[in-house]
């Protein structure tokens, strides 16, 4: 298992190699001059030297990203051009409230989405199936940030039982996680429900009715047992969407995450940050996908990792 | 919807042919969430056409007068913060985002298909290299890869349509070339191979109209993505810029109205969710009728 996770963290190797290529070729996609454009419009020509001799624009290319890699790997993002506090601090400040809004999210999907698919697919074909695949699509089709604006009228402005937006109690967690949850709900119950059907039609389920055994225990614990394994991938897969939801959800609560840090970052031209989160919400990304590969293990003991 | 985990519609065996694709129709009528999804498409089409028949004036057009007002008959969707009519201004959105969503599939396809079909067919080193490229842009989520090519390339409908479609190419190139490797070693292509055609040609002629199924379903639910990336990166204020009546925008500035006039922030946001809605529904549907497995 040990060897498994080291040889795993390895391959992880090229991607990172590939996101940090990416990313250092983002700045340098910039249209016109990369320093000029970091130090601002009313910066002079002296203030343009500076940031082109810190950036290391005067060297060459590969020079430049051999040392833009060093730092990375030292995880010296470097420094915010609106704050000037170092990168990394900017994102480990706000990272706890995006990492709590991001759980309790993935809790609620599978809280909802799992039993829903699993009605669904016990029975197939009848109202209760409909409601739960027509619900799912809608909530794949519906813009996360237009049901979060409906949430804060509906429970902030005519019931006034939650706060609108930004950050507390518990209160101010509900509307937030609820809008991210909605979209992530949507895939866990029609993966479930797929696979449900799946595994339900399959002899060992026909087995263990024969036996005479409860029908509970059948679905609970001989079929969604077994069909565990492809929800949990989709639940790692969502996390991904989850990410990208976060910086919409994030905007209209007036959530301090990293996700409305990209946006202000975005909005001001912050680069370095850009640069930071995108590289943080990728490796947060690749990880969740690793942890999902050795949840596996728990879930099915057929699977062993050598 | 399928019953199948995963749709198996790159079939080599299933051929195209005149039986086939009455088959498709008929299951594809028979399905009634996929023609609802039409239908509902069809009308955005029509809304997109026909924009300035249906709304006489200038969406974009402020009229302070009328800021905020609530839905009424003269203006059945109210007005926004500057008094603009929301129904005109939603109706010119459908052009918008219909555009966008052409936009960014055409990108997606023109890229992604030539890379998708040169990496499952040539394999070695130029597969390799494709692939590792395209692992790379999968390690960011859809939005947030969009959202770093807009705070490169700038604000704007072009922009946002590039970096949108630039985000799709790796979901392309993964699904072309899977097909690729099975329709590959077919019978057929060894054939034209040992025949002497140029590997262009066989790709063209043999390989290409066999991967288009999965392209066509791709395609369709790549739509409704699109019309979503585009939406929210218009309501952070970093895609398609007002006056311009974008949905997603309109969205963005009916935030600071949501206690007094709630109804700006409504409807373009049911206008987005139908349209999505529409393009899953028919994409839903067309896996379905495109799906050997699943029956009529």
């Amino acid at each position: 298992m040990l060897n498994y996770v080291i040889k795993r963290l390895f391959s992880m190797i090229p991607v990172l190699v590939g996101i940090s290529i990416l990313l250092f070729f983002m700045l340098r996609m910039l249209p016109g001059d990369p320093a000029q454009v970091l130090a601002g419009q009313m910066a002079s020509p002296e203030e343009i030297e500076t940031i082109r001799k810190q950036l290391g624009l005067d060297r060459p290319v590969y020079e430049q990203y051999l040392s833009y890699l060093g730092r990375l790997v030292r995880l010296d993002l470097g420094r915010s051009a609106r704050t000037q506090n170092p990168v990394i601090e900017e994102i480990w400040a706000r990272l706890p409230n995006t990492a709590l809004l991001a759980v309790v999210a993935i809790g609620l999907a599978c809280l909802f989405g799992i039993p829903a698919g699993v009605i669904s697919a016990v029975r197939p074909y009848t109202w209760v199936d409909y409601v739960v695949t027509m619900g799912a699509l809608f909530g794949i089709s519906m813009p996360v940030f237009w049901l979060g604006l409906m949430l804060v009228v509906v429970f902030a402005v005519v019931l006034r039982w939650l706060p609108a937006g930004g950050t507390g109690g518990w209160q101010h967690v509900v509307l937030p996680s609820v809008t991210l949850a909605s979209f992530v709900v949507a895939f866990i119950a029609r993966m479930t429900r797929s696979t449900m059907l799946e595994t339900l039609s399959l002899d060992y389920i026909s087995t263990a009715r024969s036996k005479g055994l409860r029908e509970t225990v059948v679905v609970v614990k001989h079929a969604l047992k077994n069909a565990l394994i492809p929800i949990v991938t989709v639940v790692g897969l969502q996390f991904g969407l989850l990410l990208g939801g976060a910086v919409l959800t994030e905007t209209v609560f007036a959530w301090p995450g990293i996700g409305r840090l990209i946006v202000d970052s975005i909005l001001a031209r912050d680069y370095p940050v850009i640069q930071g989160t995108i590289l943080i919400f990728g490796l947060l990304y690749i990880l969740v996908n690793l942890a999902v590969d050795l949840l596996y293990v728990v879930i099915d003991p057929r699977i062993r990792y050598e | 919807m399928s019953e199948a985990t995963e749709p198996n519609v790159c079939r080599p065996a299933e051929l195209p042919s005149e039986n086939r694709w009455r088959r498709f129709w008929v299951k594809l009528r028979r399905n009634k969430a996929a023609v609802a999804g039409g239908i509902l498409l069809l009308l955005y089409v029509f809304c997109a056409l026909l924009a300035p028949v249906l709304f006489r004036g200038d969406p974009a057009a402020p009229n302070l007068i009328l800021a905020l007002e609530p839905p009424s008959f003269k203006d059945l969707l109210g007005t926004d913060e500057l008094g603009r009519s929301i129904l005109g201004r939603v109706i010119y959105g459908a052009r918008i985002s219909l555009l966008i969503a052409v936009g960014v599939v055409s990108v997606g396809l023109l890229i992604g298909v030539p890379l998708g079909l040169i990496s499952g067919y040539f394999g070695g080193k130029v597969d390799f290299l494709i692939q590792r490229v395209t692992d790379a842009m999968l390690a960011f989520p859809g939005f947030l890869l969009a959202l770093a090519l807009v705070s490169v390339l700038g604000v704007g409908i072009n922009n946002t349509v590039i970096s949108i479609g630039i985000s799709m190419i790796p979901l392309y190139i993964r699904l072309v070339r899977s097909c690729v490797l099975t329709v590959r070693e077919e019978v057929y292509v060894e054939a034209a191979r040992a025949a002497g055609t140029r590997d262009g040609m066989i790709l063209l002629r043999h390989i290409l109209p066999n991967v288009m199924v999965p392209i066509t379903v791709q395609t369709s639910l790549g739509m409704g993505t699109a019309i979503l990336f585009a939406a929210g990166l218009g309501f952070l204020g970093i895609g398609v810029q007002p006056p311009t009546p974008e949905w997603g925008a309109m969205l963005g500035s009916a935030r600071g109205y949501l206690f007094n006039a709630p109804h700006v922030a409504t409807f373009p946001g049911i206008a987005i969710f139908l349209a999505v809605l529409s393009f899953n529904l028919l994409g839903d549907g067309l896996r379905d009728a495109l799906d050997p497995r699943f029956k009529i």
